[in-house]
């Protein structure tokens, strides 16, 4: 469990770290709280001869809620997102689901930029993302672009993000009110065996409108379109749900481990959906 | 000159801290301040590091190794392989199971993560990066991780280096990869009973494959000196001092020329009793580079190649009257041991003492029979937190007793009441030959029963049950019960020793001329906090503050020959040894004390910090005044000095007992569960400290619980460990931890100097099987008669899936 040499690089702005990207690159990567490459680089399944750390470049941290769109730093740690009031109260879904990662110590180092940045796909934040519809910011030589959370993820440990580019922020609109994470998992720290973010809009007894993401049971986090567009118009009664269930089941694609089965990877998905989906109801 | 203001005497007694005193423990100042002194804490000037290359496959043949680029490394010093070891015959190492161990890989390796190389450096930074430089070239061989396909006909030799036919350390072997069967009991009469009998129930009883996972790894640290001929070795020992004369026999070294530390170890639980090639290659590294050599394994290491516990396939039958009267029992082991044969048993017992399978039940007759088996796993079988294969034994009976009531028909509870050893059966002799001590079954049942509130709780799981099968809920109660008997305190002479060595232990005492003390053991304390209660047990024996003794133990220059610390047999033992050698200071005390009282020594007695002129108690020396005189005071007939040493050999192993309830809550839907009441009573004998004792329990139930609900080291079919991290391997954090409900009844062992029993390892014991049975139980309504640990979320929705509970 020890680390290959390397070469630890700390800029304090954008520009340098970026230049030290391009200077070094495929043998650069970027660390935000280093909970998955720092194991990585300790197993030597990944070799890093140039680690850039991003912490001390102060623009990356900060929350900004503004009226219509909500701004989180990629260097923002778990702990401070679940500990920001503003946030809390515009976007409750965040502070619910960052709850759920691991356990406080590793929530006063891991970061919303690597959690999503990463594309692991046990990691909470990337389906959340595709829940809320945020948009990622990434910068790199040729400047600042955007790429939508639905459309970031390729496969595992493989996304939109180019290997000199460094995500900078989240943005996305204040969420629809009814909101919930599902989470099952083994112990406090693990990764979820399945997982369930929901956001429901709901006027009198109709849902107005849904959105619906899964974690850990893909490559990828999985955009359930399908399952949440099944909900909209219906009084999400058990037969909505079951609808909404059997077409999440037709967009994952679980695979087995210590977790468990196939099988039992997609019975979980239909109990925390459920779960999910009744408890964003009775919030909304 | 007596005290001015005398303290009555419960005063003093309180004063001492003596026996029974909930003592705060001494050891946890240093402790929770960081300031623990452990293995890896060792730095000594010019100490290198070794590091192991370990094989990634379970089974190969080795065609070459190069260490050459290794060599190249900035920083190395050496790469040491078996061609390096073989002229020195360490290139293999002997068991304590009477097998042998390559300490490098001897042209094959048998296991994932055996160990290949020793790569010696100035640091571990470097000879992390020799590691990855040294090129083994493998073929792969096919692998066996199924100790019942290792017995097949055609199954590949696992083991080359045994001749094929010749008989194994234990007897005679029937099959290649076969490597003991032994035998307890009456085989013709059991098959006989259970045959004939009104009801007979059959089941396969399996109890996987876990790790002790102690939170300080393995290691240990070197140092020879060329000068003085003399070799220091730290090591994390359970056993110090048989580490000692295991490395002067295979090394030459002179004994007295090695000294064996156990400094502070971070938890054992049969992990650290064992030989492993780390502590082989750190000495042998030493004494080739001349200087100190440390090797720690790191978590990864410890879980893949360290010795695992249990992997026990037990296949049972008991039979019983129509009324429910046990009438004979029956178990067939198949025991998956790995690719070595490194259980760490007393060597005349390769199953341990797997034959107090009867349990608290008065068992007419019975039979065991047990098939050891080598297969490409890691090699291991310790006793995890219990004495030698007790935990299997436990779980095994605790199953078939509630099968048995499955197939009666019957209250669990109620087939455990009528089937206890009574009262006054103590002395008991099992069928499978053991004298059970003494013990109390009854009354601890029953106390039990009462606390948890039993009948109410049967009425409200049958109305979960009701509502789970109306559709209105999804949730089950389960009601896992228990009543264990351990046999712990390894043991007499006569018939326990390991490599020869008999298993007694030992105690010494020097009494300081101003009244404190120094006591030094055998054993080696790994948190269970021998520092406190010893102390205790003397100061109750002795008349002197517990607070003004400093127990010692682990360093083999100082203290006496003992065994070690594994298998509860600490206080059982070295406790004894203790009290015994603590009665040697007070008879000569006595005979200062008449001296200086000027009476005869028949005329004094002892009361609790002093002795007393008989009839006139004004009349006292105090300890304190006896051990000034015992150096300072020319008496005659008498030598000076107040010391004294004890190698006690019990004459019985001791019985603790326990009766453990576990209620819990099952969410059918995600197989996720809920302990809402753990109630342990256990009856340890006499208690020397109460909250010692509570910590024993909640840390063995904590550990009991992970084994029950999810801990296992599981392998895939070509012998790859899944289970290699902690992201995998279950240790339960303060959330999963449940909350526990500590009991107790007294029965004293009847042959204890002190009637201590020891308590460590009941706990697991008797928790594995609580947990355990407290989810059979709540599917039994369903139909559910055996399901395999551990019950994770996975294995209970399978369990639930099975028995059409989802549809």
């Amino acid at each position: 469990m020890i680390p290959a040499a390397f070469e630890y690089h700390r800029p304090s702005d954008i520009a340098a770290a970026l230049s030290i990207l391009t200077e070094y690159g495929d043998d650069a990567r970027v660390i935000a709280g280093g909970h998955s490459l720092v194991p990585m680089m300790k197993l030597r399944m990944a070799e890093v001869p140039h680690l850039i750390d991003l912490q001390d470049i102060g623009t990356l941290r900060g929350i900004d809620v503004g009226a219509d769109r909500i701004r989180i730093g990629a260097m923002t740690t778990q702990h401070d997102l679940i500990n920001h009031d503003a946030l809390t109260n515009a976007a409750p879904t965040i502070r619910e689901t960052a709850l759920q990662i691991a356990d406080p110590q590793v929530r006063y180092m891991g970061t919303i930029g690597g959690n999503v940045a990463n594309g692991d796909p046990g990691n909470d934040m990337p389906a959340l993302m595709q829940c809320l519809d945020a948009t990622f910011y990434l910068t790199g030589p040729n400047g600042e672009r955007t790429v939508s959370a639905r459309e970031f993820y390729f496969a595992a440990y493989a996304t939109d993000r180019e290997d000199d580019e460094i995500l900078t922020a989240i943005e996305f609109a204040h969420p629809m009110p009814g909101f919930a994470y599902e989470k099952q998992k083994r112990k406090i720290g693990d990764y979820a065996t399945a997982a369930a973010a929901v956001l429901i809009q709901r006027d009198g007894e109709r849902c107005t409108g849904a959105s619906i993401a899964m974690t850990n049971l893909s490559d990828t986090p999985v955009f359930a379109e399908d399952a949440a567009a099944t909900l909209v118009g219906t009084a999400v009664d058990s037969a909505a749900i079951a609808a909404a269930i059997e077409a999440m089941q037709q967009a994952i694609d679980p695979s087995e481990d210590n977790r468990g089965p196939v099988p039992f990877k997609r019975h979980i998905a239909g109990v925390v959906l459920q779960r999910a989906i009744e408890r964003a109801w009775s919030r909304a | 000159m007596n005290e001015k203001a005398p303290l009555d005497r419960d005063e003093r007694i309180s004063n001492l801290k003596g026996m029974g005193c909930s003592r705060k423990r001494v050891e946890d100042v240093r402790f929770t301040q960081g300031r623990g002194n452990y293995v890896d804490d060792v730095k000594l000037p010019g100490m290198l590091f070794g590091d192991f290359v370990r094989s990634p496959y379970a089974h190969a043949r080795i065609k070459s190794i190069d260490t050459e680029a290794a060599k190249a490394i900035p920083g190395v010093i050496a790469v040491l392989t078996a061609a390096d070891l073989a002229p020195l015959n360490l290139h293999w190492m002997p068991t304590l199971a009477g097998d042998k161990q390559m300490v490098l890989a001897d042209g094959k390796v048998l296991f994932q993560g055996q160990e290949v190389a020793f790569v010696v450096a100035e640091d571990r930074y470097a000879a992390a990066d020799g590691i990855e430089a040294v090129v083994v070239d493998y073929e792969e061989l096919p692998v066996i991780t199924d100790p019942f396909k290792a017995l097949a006909d055609d199954a590949v030799v696992l083991r080359e280096d045994l001749e094929a036919g010749a008989d194994g350390a234990h007897g005679p072997r029937r099959h290649h990869n076969h490597i003991f069967l032994w035998e307890a009991g009456d085989k013709t009469t059991t098959e006989q009973a259970i045959d004939s009998a009104d009801v007979v129930a059959e089941e396969m009883v399996y109890y996987h494959r876990t790790h002790p996972c102690p939170l300080e790894t393995c290691g240990s640290v070197a140092s020879m000196d060329k000068i003085t001929g003399k070799l220091t070795l730290w090591g994390t020992f359970q056993a110090p001092h048989v580490v000692r004369t295991v490395a002067s026999l295979l090394s030459g070294i002179e004994e007295h020329n090695i000294r064996v530390i156990s400094p502070d170890i971070g938890g054992g639980f049969g992990n650290k009793v064992g030989v492993y090639p780390g502590y082989v290659c750190s000495i042998v590294a030493s004494i080739v580079t001349g200087k100190p050599v440390k090797w720690v394994e790191d978590r990864m290491e410890n879980l893949m190649a360290t010795a695992f516990a249990r992997d026990y396939w037990m296949k049972g039958r008991i039979s019983a009257t129509k009324e429910g009267k046990i009438t004979g029992l029956e178990c067939h082991v198949t025991a998956d041991h790995g690719a070595f044969d490194a259980c760490a048993d007393p060597t005349k017992f390769p199953a341990g003492f797997f034959h107090i399978c009867t349990g608290s039940y008065d068992i007419p007759t019975a039979y065991v029979g047990v098939d050891g088996v080598y297969t490409n796993k890691a090699p291991g079988g310790v006793a995890y937190r219990c004495s030698f294969r007790v935990t299997e034994a436990a779980y095994f009976i605790e199953r078939m007793i509630e099968v048995l009531a499955i197939e009666l028909d019957m209250d669990a509870a109620e087939l455990r009441r009528i089937n206890f050893i009574r009262q006054d059966q103590f002395p008991y002799q099992s069928a499978l030959g053991w004298e059970y001590d003494s013990g109390d079954y009854h009354t601890a049942w029953d106390k039990a029963m009462a606390a948890v509130g039993y009948d109410d709780l049967r009425k409200e799981q049958a109305e979960m049950v009701e509502a789970f099968k109306r559709g209105e809920s999804r949730k089950l109660l389960g009601i896992g019960l228990t009543h264990f008997t351990e046999i712990v305190g390894a043991g007499p002479v006569k018939n326990c020793d390991i490599l020869g060595m008999g298993m007694f232990d030992s105690c010494e005492i020097r009494i300081h001329p101003t009244g404190s003390a120094i006591a030094r053991l055998g054993t080696i304390s790994q948190g269970q906090g021998h520092a406190t209660t010893f102390a205790q047990i003397l100061a109750t024996e002795i008349g002197i503050q517990a607070d003004s003794i400093t127990v010692e133990e682990g360093d083999t220059d100082t203290a006496p020959y003992g065994l070690g610390t594994y298998g509860s047999r600490s206080t059982p033992v070295a406790g004894a040894a203790t009290a015994m050698a603590g009665r040697k200071i007070r008879a000569k005390a006595q005979m200062i004390a008449a001296y200086l009282l000027e009476v005869h020594d028949d005329d004094v007695e002892f009361d609790v910090d002093r002795f007393v002129v008989k009839g006139a108690p004004e009349r006292f020396k105090t300890m304190k005044e006896i051990a000034y005189a015992a150096y300072n005071q020319a008496i005659p007939g008498v030598e000076p000095g107040l010391e004294a040493v004890s190698y006690y050999d019990p004459p019985n192993m001791t019985y603790p007992f326990g009766a453990y309830i576990c209620v819990m809550e099952i969410d059918v839907d995600t197989g996720t569960h809920h302990v809402r009441q753990m109630y342990a009573l256990d009856d340890c004998g006499t208690r020397i400290n109460p909250m010692v004792i509570d910590g024993q329990v909640h840390g063995g139930l904590t550990e009991a619980y992970a084994i029950a609900m999810g801990q296992e080291i599981a392998y895939d079919e070509i012998g790859n460990c899944k289970t290699g991290t902690l992201m995998d391997f279950f240790i339960p954090t303060s959330f999963e931890t449940p909350h526990y409900t500590t009991d107790h009844t007294v029965t004293p062992s009847p042959h204890h100097p002190i009637g201590a029993k020891g308590v460590g390892e009941s706990p697991n014991v008797g928790g594995v099987p609580a947990f355990s049975n407290a989810v059979h139980d709540a599917f039994r309504a369903f139909g559910l008669r055996q399901s395999h640990m551990p019950h994770d979320q996975w294995r209970i929705w399978e369990t639930a899936n099975k028995l059409g509970m989802h549809a």
